[in-house]
């Protein structure tokens, strides 16, 4: 089977006078079906890498394989469906649409997928049920505490059943039972077949995931679980 | 799992209006003082034509009004044998020979002058010429009367007077009750009635007008006609025209002086088509400062809106949809500027023409038309800032605020 996500050799320098090497020769590989975390201290490349495996960064260097075919490769429109239709990002700091509703902001995760409106309204009403937020539906992000903000970035990301989800530390900002909640849904999507990447600084979400990625100053330096996968970088 | 082949983001045009709308939201001061240079600029353009078709539509019903089978006969300037230049007495009986004919009528001048009283000094004429008229020149050309009578055969004997409007406004007379006479060669005529305006012979607003007989018997003028009004079937008058000339002074016809005066009206409405250059330059440059306020609210927007369209770019739109949605932002901009301005455009020329009692006409091509125009100038102004926001790199912004 094609892995879902493959690096090869990756490096990624942002700047370029004072520059930062944030992954540095990162090689990894991520079957279809696999739920890894990845975690690391604040600054270790933990971002980026989760960036660049959305095929939103662009290598410096490496190849970036996504279902088998080099990213380098895909045109503009292909990588967008890509991201439209199988990928679903949660961004460490959300990025929620300010004057728009839980239920819009959650809606936009169909835009682009050629749904209709009333369409996309219905599941996104569906998907913030499941993340409990069904109360919240027409308040603002500024009306929302940090963790409801956080459930309805996972809600957006989660709305049109992506097949790969790239989340950062989607629980960071939730109480031990909201938190445990999450990820209960986040696994048992991943039992349903969909390929998750967690950034986490929780150790007991790294203890659910039965493989972990370990990062420090841009290198991988444990990849624990899956034998198959275990390798040093 | 992925097959990026099989599908593509897309992304309705319901929904690109929709997160337009949203876009220009945000920014709503800003965004209404970028569409006022787009309203000015489209507002003059409508005024300007607007204004230009209403006056020319009321030229051209007054053309249809007064005809275009109206010919005069004048005698020429030969200051040589200034006796080559009269037209012969006959003329109006030659002329009515013509078989398109269908009027003929005169006037003769005289050297009289025409006073409120005799106290008033003789050389005071106050611009008025004495005519001596046809008793079917009112007829012939459509003459209206404000007040009283034209003049009949038996009043065309007597020393009676009609005046036209303007010279009974610089005589002061606006009443015919009580009796009112005025002083005219070396008598009183009594006047009887006063003309409206005769927009295709205007030289006779400024006449006092007699009868022939009375011409000749008080003020004791020959009668060699000084202007002959000929009406035509409208369908000979250039045929007529053309034997005018020879029938009306058959001895001297270079002498005969033949016009048209429907053709003075008929070259004003020809000018109409030319618009107030200037006018028009105005408007241009303010639809150029529109399309540069666009263009800066573009860019601006496109620098403070650099997570939302990263945001976007997660979410599966194209590059083609990131300059698409802006460039519908600049669009929708311009379409409200557009329709603002041509909505202050049509009142501006409804009020013109209110105020010179003339029909307001708006060309049915001319609401599409600036409203293409002010589309043209969004579309231009907004098409490089969406080219760039398109190209932005998705992630940069990702992870800038919290
Ligand atoms: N746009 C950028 N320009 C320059 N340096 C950057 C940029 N983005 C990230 N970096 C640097 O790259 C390094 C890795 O950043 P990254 O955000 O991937 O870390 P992280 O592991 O996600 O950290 P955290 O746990 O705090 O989120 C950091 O040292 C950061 O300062
Ligand atoms: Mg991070």
């Amino acid at each position: 089977m094609t892995p879902a996500i493959e690096l090869r050799e990756v490096h990624k320098r942002y700047g370029t006078e004072a520059h930062v090497d944030a992954l540095k020769q990162v090689s990894l590989t991520i079957e279809t079906g696999e739920l890894v975390s990845i975690v690391g201290p604040s600054g270790s490349g933990k971002t980026t890498l989760l960036h660049i495996m959305g095929a939103l960064l662009r290598p410096t260097s490496g190849t970036l394989r996504i279902a088998g075919r080099p990213t380098s490769s895909l045109s503009d429109p292909e990588l967008s469906a890509l991201r439209a239709y199988e990928l679903g990002f949660v961004f460490q700091n959300y990025v929620l649409t300010p004057g728009a509703s839980a239920l819009e902001n959650v809606a936009d995760g169909l835009l682009y997928c050629g749904v209709s409106r009333r369409e996309r309204l219905r599941s996104a009403h569906e998907v913030l049920d499941r993340v409990g937020l069904v109360a919240r539906t027409t308040h603002i992000p500024t009306q929302l505490s940090g963790g409801e903000r956080q459930r309805v970035a996972i809600a957006r990301a989660l709305v049109g059943n992506p097949t790969l989800v790239l989340a950062d530390e989607p629980t960071g900002n939730l109480d031990t039972q909201t938190g445990a909640a999450i990820l209960a849904l986040l696994t048992s999507l991943n039992a349903d077949g969909v390929t998750m990447a967690l950034i986490t600084h929780d150790p007991d979400v790294a203890a659910a995931a039965p493989r972990t990625i370990e990062m420090r100053d841009g290198r991988v330096i444990a990849d624990r679980g899956t034998d198959a996968n275990t390798r040093r970088a | 799992m992925l097959e990026p082949d099989t599908k593509h983001s897309r992304l309705h045009p319901v929904d690109v209006a929709r997160i337009g709308l949203a876009g220009l939201r945000t920014g709503r001061l800003r965004a209404a003082l970028a569409v006022l240079g787009i309203t000015v600029g489209i507002a003059a353009l409508v005024a300007i034509v607007g204004v230009s078709e209403s006056s020319k539509a009321s030229l051209v019903a007054q053309l249809d009004r007064l005809g275009t089978d109206l010919l005069t006969v004048q005698p020429g300037t030969n200051f040589v044998d200034v006796t080559q230049n009269e037209l012969p007495r006959r003329a109006p009986a030659m002329i009515g020979w013509i078989p398109p004919v269908r009027h003929v009528t005169q006037t003769v001048s005289t050297t009289a002058a025409v006073r409120r009283t005799d106290k008033v000094p003789p050389y005071e004429t106050g611009g008025i010429t004495v005519l001596g008229a046809s008793t079917d020149l009112l007829g012939a050309l459509d003459a209206r009367l404000a007040h009283g009578s034209w003049l009949n055969s038996a009043t065309a004997n007597y020393p009676t007077v009609v005046l036209g409007a303007g010279a009974a406004q610089t005589l002061g007379i606006n009443h015919l009750e009580p009796l009112v006479a005025v002083w005219l060669g070396q008598r009183w005529f009594t006047v009887i009635g006063i003309l409206r305006p005769v927009a295709v012979a205007p030289e006779l607003d400024q006449a006092a007008l007699i009868g022939l007989p009375a011409a000749h018997d008080f003020l004791g003028v020959d009668t060699h006609p000084t202007t002959i009004y000929v009406r035509t079937d409208p369908s000979q008058t250039v045929a007529v025209r053309g034997v005018l000339a020879r029938t009306a002074n058959p001895a001297n016809p270079q002498d005969a002086v033949v016009s048209r005066p429907s053709d003075a009206l008929a070259a004003e409405i020809a000018s109409k088509g030319a618009y107030n250059t200037l006018l028009l330059a105005l408007g241009a440059i303010a639809l150029v400062v529109g399309a540069v306020g666009i263009a800066n609210v573009m860019v601006m927007a496109i620098i403070q809106r650099r997570t939302e369209i990263g945001l976007r770019r997660a979410l599966g739109a194209t590059r083609r949809h990131i300059a698409i949605q802006f460039t519908a932002e600049a669009l929708i901009l311009s379409a409200l500027g557009g329709s603002a301005g041509i909505l202050a455009g049509i009142l501006t020329t409804v009020g013109y023409a209110h105020a010179r009692h003339w029909s307001a006409t708006i060309p049915p091509t001319l609401i599409p038309g600036a409203l293409a125009a002010a589309l043209t100038v969004g579309l231009t102004a907004g098409l490089w800032p969406a080219i760039r926001a398109a190209r932005l790199a998705p992630t940069d912004a990702l992870r800038a605020t919290t």
